[in-house]
């Protein structure tokens, strides 16, 4: 029996006889294992040819799949088994040089750049402060048309929504909303009239429309006459990260938002019960017109959804 | 007859004793010079660990996306614009739906082999991200980011970053209702970088969320400009490898100043081809099999509307987690605000964790006063200071991770979001100071044993005529003999410290 330490022992690649035990296959019992190997590539190609058939008519998505998986998989593994088994087995050493050279060299390297060209530089450094100015000068203003032209500065599109004085209620479909069309309970998306089919009526006027009684109903002090006949609106965009609060509990009458669980009382003006939302939803004042059309008094009284530096 | 003989046999002659091939590499090499470099470069040794396979996972799963994501721009149309759908999908006819839903939906359903390409793209970033993960774990653990792979560390580390970014990016191109929310998500974060927040927002997205500029935009960048970015660092994170060669665990015949293993040509090649098709396979079959991101069932973005359990991909679950237990601090002064409850978890944080990643081999440069270079591999447990810091920010990242599933887990639980929440605002902080301890009373335990975790050689019995039991051990394993070596002793540069030097947090970066 020999020592398996023995023929284990690494030994470099050059000048290797045929028959040292390092150029033999590892596996003990080679014939086998090339069996196993060949049986692999045959299924690897059947599954192969399969795939190609299954494009062929057009077969379901995990017919391709499957054919291409397994197809991929028995090549894979059968040439990974030729190269683990039946290739020389080694191990082999390689020599590593180190990187670094010698003093002479690197002395010789630095003084190239430090002699001949800090010469150059501190002989001209007027040139050379004109160049660097120069290139200074182009990097920001070239900052111009590569960043500048992206977009259009917010002003302050980002402090107002298109609710207005006198804006009609509408629905998802444009419906004009009436006093009437809710029952105690009921929730809808609103949109100031106009809006509900654009994007940005979508993103930023969308508004959350809850019947909470029969009475006007008042969810802070000095709110007294936002919520007619019960009607309480607020803003549907969260005042975390701006995802719709779209989640109502009935019972506890808590708006909830979906991304991050921010919780909403809708009795006490939205103040957030739970969560990482860090302001109420802003109210938005509701008035009666005297044809029964719910309307707004006018904008939100602060920007609505997540914070940002000029959020006032 | 004998003339033909002749005919081939000087035929032969003239082409040298290495034949066509020979004769073809001789004229390549009177051009180019590659008959020196080229011998040099089969002979490259390379060590054999399973864990060098993790790189190459990360490698390959990237060879993938790129195939599958060529034959995926051919069907996409990255444009906002609005068309009603009438495609194959018939649940979505006569929908308002943007272009970019609908030529995603059509590449799915009516592109032969479209929907196996789509979910095979998806399922390789997912590995792609994953395997880059643990590729950087095992780097990290065996301390083979040291001098001198300080800037191949650096690389992998922005490599991890950008492949987070790409996957993101294009997770939001179907512009279907839950990666629109994703979006949305990502603008109000841009949003809450102070000073100049908003007008980042407009520039990024062309206004005001979510105009029409953004899926154009995130195409550009999903499928140009940040896979060349890609290309090229792990061209110069393999080409730092082949100069500065592979670092190797210790054993026998092992030093500082070789490296032990199978050679490029033909062991390597043949291993790593055949693992190219393995991975490749793994993917199709997980592509044919499970079903992911199926934005049909999800439908069109509206900025109105939302699903509720909207979760991103994993490798941006530990950001989700974050922003889902920080508590709601916000800055309101002035006339102006700073959102804490975004700016924290969201920017600095992660912030934090990737420079974390950046700066810490000079960190432990620093701290261990280890200016060697080093090419042998250490043994996780004997470097337990490292290990177990390591052991900490993950465990931090993976609670974050698992934090951002709390509604799920309140419904699975039983319990409220709330009892939720707080446990895991409770499970973030403690879990890290946890790990830190008990990951060093192991590494200091399995210092002390020798010969852990291996195999065991039985000991042959054998009866002699006299009726005699002898006891031999048998031979080693062939195979376990590199593992059946001692492992190296702790260098002397590295101080033991005594047992009660466990303070626990990520910061602790001595050995």
């Amino acid at each position: 029996m020999s020592d398996p330490h023995e023929h284990r022992t690494p030994v470099a690649l050059k000048g290797l006889s045929a028959d040292d035990p390092h150029l033999q296959p590892a596996a003990p019992n080679p014939q086998l294992v090339e069996k196993v190997i060949a049986i692999c590539f045959v299924l690897g190609a059947l599954c192969v040819a399969g795939f190609g058939a299954c494009y062929w008519i057009n077969a379901q998505a995990w017919k391709l799949g499957a054919t291409m998986g397994f197809g991929l998989f028995f090549l894979g593994v059968g040439l990974v088994a030729w190269g683990k088994y039946l290739m020389p087995q080694g191990p082999f050493v390689e020599e590593r040089h180190t990187l670094a050279n010698s003093v002479a060299d690197r002395d010789a390297f630095a003084a190239a750049i430090v002699e001949r060209g800090g010469g150059v530089v501190q002989r001209r450094k007027l040139l050379g402060g004109l160049l660097g100015g120069g290139l200074g000068i182009f990097g920001v203003v070239a900052m111009f048309p590569l960043l500048r032209s992206l977009g259009p500065l917010p002003k302050t599109t980002l402090q107002h929504t298109d609710w207005a004085k006198g804006s009609y209620v509408v629905d998802q479909s444009g419906r004009r909303v009436q006093v009437g069309d809710f029952a105690i309970g009921s929730i809808a998306t609103v949109f100031p009239e106009g809006t509900q089919d654009s994007d940005r009526g979508q993103a930023v006027d969308q508004t959350v429309l809850i019947r909470v009684s029969n009475e006007a109903f008042t969810t802070m002090k000095g709110r007294e006459s936002w919520a007619p006949k019960g009607y309480v609106a607020y803003s549907k965009v969260c005042t975390h990260l701006g995802c719709p609060v779209g989640l109502y509990e009935q019972e506890l009458q808590l708006l909830v938002c979906p991304c991050h669980q921010s919780m909403f009382n809708v009795r006490n003006g939205a103040i957030p019960q739970f969560g990482p939302a860090p302001r109420p939803l802003p109210q938005l004042p509701l008035y009666i017109d005297s044809s029964g059309f719910l309307r707004s008094q006018s904008d939100f009284h602060e920007a609505v959804g997540p914070g940002f530096w000029e959020h006032q | 007859m004998t003339d033909v003989i002749n005919t081939q046999r000087s035929k032969r002659e003239a082409l040298g004793p290495y034949g066509r091939v020979g004769k073809t590499l001789g004229e390549l090499d009177d051009r180019l010079g590659v008959a020196k470099g080229g011998r040099t470069f089969m002979d490259k040794i390379f060590p054999d660990h399973w864990s060098f396979m993790l790189g190459e996972i990360a490698l390959y799963s990237f060879v993938i996306l790129l195939v599958t994501g060529v034959f995926l721009t051919l069907y996409f149309t990255p444009s906002q614009s609005y068309i009603t759908y009438h495609g194959s999908y018939l649940p979505l006819d006569g929908q308002k739906v943007s272009q970019a839903f609908a030529s995603t939906v059509n590449l799915s359903f009516a592109v032969r082999g479209g929907l196996l390409m789509r979910q095979m793209h998806h399922w390789a970033c997912d590995i792609f991200v994953g395997a880059i993960v643990v590729h950087m774990a095992r780097v990290f653990f065996t301390g083979a980011f040291r001098k001198p792979r300080e800037l191949n560390w650096t690389i992998g580390t922005t490599l991890l970053i950008l492949a987070i970014l790409n996957g993101f990016l294009g997770y939001s191109l179907p512009d279907d209702l839950v990666s629109g929310t994703g979006i949305r998500i990502a603008y109000s974060i841009i949003l809450s970088i102070p000073v100049v927040g908003s007008y980042l927002g407009f520039l990024v997205f062309g206004g005001n969320f979510p105009g029409t500029a953004i899926i154009p935009r995130f195409f550009i960048l999903h499928c140009l400009i940040v896979p060349a970015i890609i290309v090229g660092l792990v061209g110069a994170h393999l080409f730092l490898l082949v100069r500065q060669k592979h670092t190797q665990f210790p054993g026998e015949g092992r030093t500082e100043k070789n490296v032990v293993g199978s050679p490029m040509f033909p062991v390597f090649m043949a291993k790593t081809t055949g693992f190219l098709f393995v991975v490749g396979g793994i993917t199709a079959l997980l592509g044919a099999f499970a079903q992911v991101n199926p934005i049909w069932q999800f439908g069109p973005y509206e900025a109105s509307r939302i699903s509720y359990a909207v979760q991103p991909d994993w490798y941006m679950g530990f950001l989700d987690g974050a922003l889902r237990i920080w508590p709601s601090w916000s800055f309101h002064n002035w006339g102006h605000t700073i959102p804490f409850e975004v700016l924290i978890p969201a920017v600095i944080l992660p912030g934090l964790i990737f420079n974390l990643a950046f700066v810490w081999p000079m960190l432990e440069r620093k701290f261990t006063n280890d200016h060697e270079i080093h090419h042998l591999l250490d043994r996780p447990s004997n470097r337990p200071k490292r290990t177990a810091a390591g052991v900490a920010v993950l465990t931090f990242v993976i609670m974050l991770f698992v934090a951002s599933s709390t509604d799920v887990l309140a419904k699975f639980f039983d319990v409220s979001l709330n009892t939720m929440l707080v446990a895991m605002r409770v499970l973030v902080i403690i879990s890290p100071f946890i790990a830190y301890p008990i990951t060093y009373k192991i590494c200091r335990e399995l210092q002390g044993f020798v010969g852990g975790g291996k195999r065991k050689t039985p000991n042959v019995v054998t009866r002699t005529a006299e009726g005699q039991y002898v006891a031999t051990p048998s031979p080693v394993y062939v195979d376990d003999v590199h593992r059946g070596l001692p492992a190296t002793p702790v260098p002397t540069f590295i101080t033991e410290e005594p047992e009660d030097a466990g303070e626990n947090g990520v910061r602790v970066v001595d050995r």
